[in-house]
């Protein structure tokens, strides 16, 4: 895959960049150009908003079975999270055993490697959530 | 708009079919429904293909002249389209032809539905059905097809305190069923035990929580209701066809533990046939993962929200129950090749209507449905279908 595919997204995987809508107030992460709760009203009225990077865990998973890309940290923990700000995400959660992970936990996020293009291939970071400090 | 009508049915054995191609599969399943509708090719006006990701899995697209031109049809130039929409492209393939059916655009139109799934290895098979969820905020992330499936099942646990039993219900039953139909992938029961001490893959989910893979295609012929007879002596007329999306990430949802899509294409469809979840005597439902049928059997108001474990359990959607559900064995013991999905489902219900389904024949089907989705349920299909008398 091409490497403007990763960099086009870093203001978000980095730094939680999503966007707040000017006519109804609703967080949307990633960044949307429409709000889909509004609609056109929206047009030209979203806010880049950064995320704290706080929130709570509304589900989760371990998995066993992985994609080529991930076989290295299976078993690992992925699950959705509500940001503080309203809008969810689904991340890995780590720094955890995976048997005390429990819904309603609070995580916060923490910046990682998310994988790698082949061997040589560039690097690409982003987030990952951990159990609030 | 005209009544339209299914005359033909036909599919190919599901499974792991290393000795036959994606264009075999195609063509086998075509020309059954083209035998079983009565028609000559020269009959046919349009044809819809139901495919998923030729692309990925073959490394071929533009399959609607190919099947078109590999069914001897070149010809004749007749306009074929390829259908995608996730799992749900057999579904939509349908949706289409009924449309061009009820507007007067056609006359009779095949549908064909296929999916060539393991020329490729079988982690590489589930990224491309992953590819189907969000590719830049879910699976870039370390999400599975299995583990967005599994983060449902754990919040209908953790809402509805639905059992790890409950859920593994699903399989044994449809094990059980597909044991009864000899093109399943298949036909063997397993116990609820093995389900539950299967590998997981992603928890709460286990190995027997999954759909395989496999290869497999389906096809119908349909036509205007009133032109039906001409052609074939046991028409079932193709009620309604209700379609909705939802937002394409699992996150993005409203509810994890509710398809959306499902309960507003349900609703579409039931509108549209002025029928009720009550007047259903048999629905073959989207089982890719054990959860999504109970998930089914909730947004589609078999069941109230929550019950559909405890229903499950209890045996109400085993042939002889409340309601008779993926009695062809479901994607889990039919097989799933994804793409043909939607028409699968249609052949057995269709088969159902006309009394044709043999040991698993449920008693009196009238009114018969069939849901499938795309994605992780960001794409819905509803059908519904009724015996003509």
């Amino acid at each position: 895959m091409a490497i403007p595919r990763f960099w086009r997204e870093i203001p978000s995987r980095y730094n939680l960049f999503g966007t707040k809508c000017g006519s109804c107030g609703t967080v949307d992460f990633p960044p949307r150009t429409i709000c889909p709760k509004c609609g056109r009203q929206s047009l030209g009225r979203m806010a880049r908003m950064k995320m704290a990077g706080k929130g709570t865990l509304v589900s989760y998973t371990v998995i066993h079975d992985a994609p080529a890309a991930f076989e290295l940290l299976k078993p690992y923990v992925l699950g959705i999270i509500e940001l503080d700000e309203g809008a969810r995400l689904t991340s890995q959660i780590i720094d955890v055993d995976p048997a005390a992970v429990k819904i309603g936990m609070r995580v916060e996020s923490t910046f990682r490697k998310l994988g790698q293009e082949s061997e040589a291939g560039i690097i690409h970071y982003g987030y990952k959530f951990r159990p609030e400090m | 708009m005209r009544k339209v009508a299914v005359i033909g049915i036909g599919e190919t054995q599901f499974g792991e079919l290393w000795d036959r191609s994606f264009r075999d599969l195609g063509i086998e399943a075509g020309l059954r429904a083209v035998q079983d509708a009565g028609i000559t090719t020269e009959n046919i006006d349009a044809l819809y293909v139901g495919n998923m990701s030729a692309g990925k899995f073959v490394d071929q697209e533009h399959v609607g002249a190919l099947v078109a031109d590999y069914s001897g049809l070149s010809d004749t130039h007749l306009p074929t389209t390829r259908i995608e929409g996730g799992g749900a492209c057999g579904a939509l393939a349908i949706l289409q032809a009924w449309a061009a059916i009820a507007s007067g655009l056609h006359e009779v139109v095949v549908v064909g539905a296929a999916e060539k799934m393991t020329d490729v290895s079988e982690t590489h098979a589930q990224e491309i059905l992953s590819s189907t969820a969000d590719q830049e905020w879910e699976t870039v992330f370390g999400a599975t097809f299995a583990g967005l499936y599994a983060m449902m099942a754990r919040r209908h646990m953790y809402e509805y305190a639905t059992t790890r039993e409950q859920i593994a219900q699903v399989a044994v039953k449809n094990h059980k069923h597909g044991a009864l139909n000899p093109n399943a992938q298949f036909q063997k029961e397993i116990k609820l035990e093995a389900v539950l001490n299967a590998p997981k893959i992603a928890e709460p989910l286990g190995m027997l929580d999954a759909a395989p893979l496999s290869d497999g295609a389906a096809a119908l012929v349909l036509c205007p209701l009133e032109k039906a007879r001409r052609f074939n002596d046991t028409p079932v007329e193709l009620l309604a066809s209700g379609q909705a999306s939802d937002p394409l990430a699992l996150h993005d949802r409203r509810d994890l533990t509710t398809m959306d899509a499902t309960v507003v294409a349900g609703k579409r469809a039931f509108h549209m046939a002025g029928k009720t979840p009550l007047d259903v005597q048999v629905a073959e439902v989207h089982d890719n993962f054990t959860i999504t049928e109970i998930l089914a059997l909730e947004d589609l108001r078999f069941f109230k929200k929550g019950q559909g474990g405890p229903a499950t359990e209890e045996g109400q959607t085993l042939i002889g129950g409340k309601i008779a559900v993926n009695t062809s064995g479901g994607l889990k013991a039919r097989g799933q090749p994804v793409g043909a999905t939607g028409v699968a489902q249609a052949v057995e219900i269709v088969r159902q209507l006309r009394g044709e389904a043999d040991k698993r024949q449920v008693a009196n089907a009238e009114i018969g449905l069939t849901h499938t989705l795309g994605g992780t349920g960001a794409t819905a299909v509803v059908h519904l279908f009724g015996r003509v008398n």
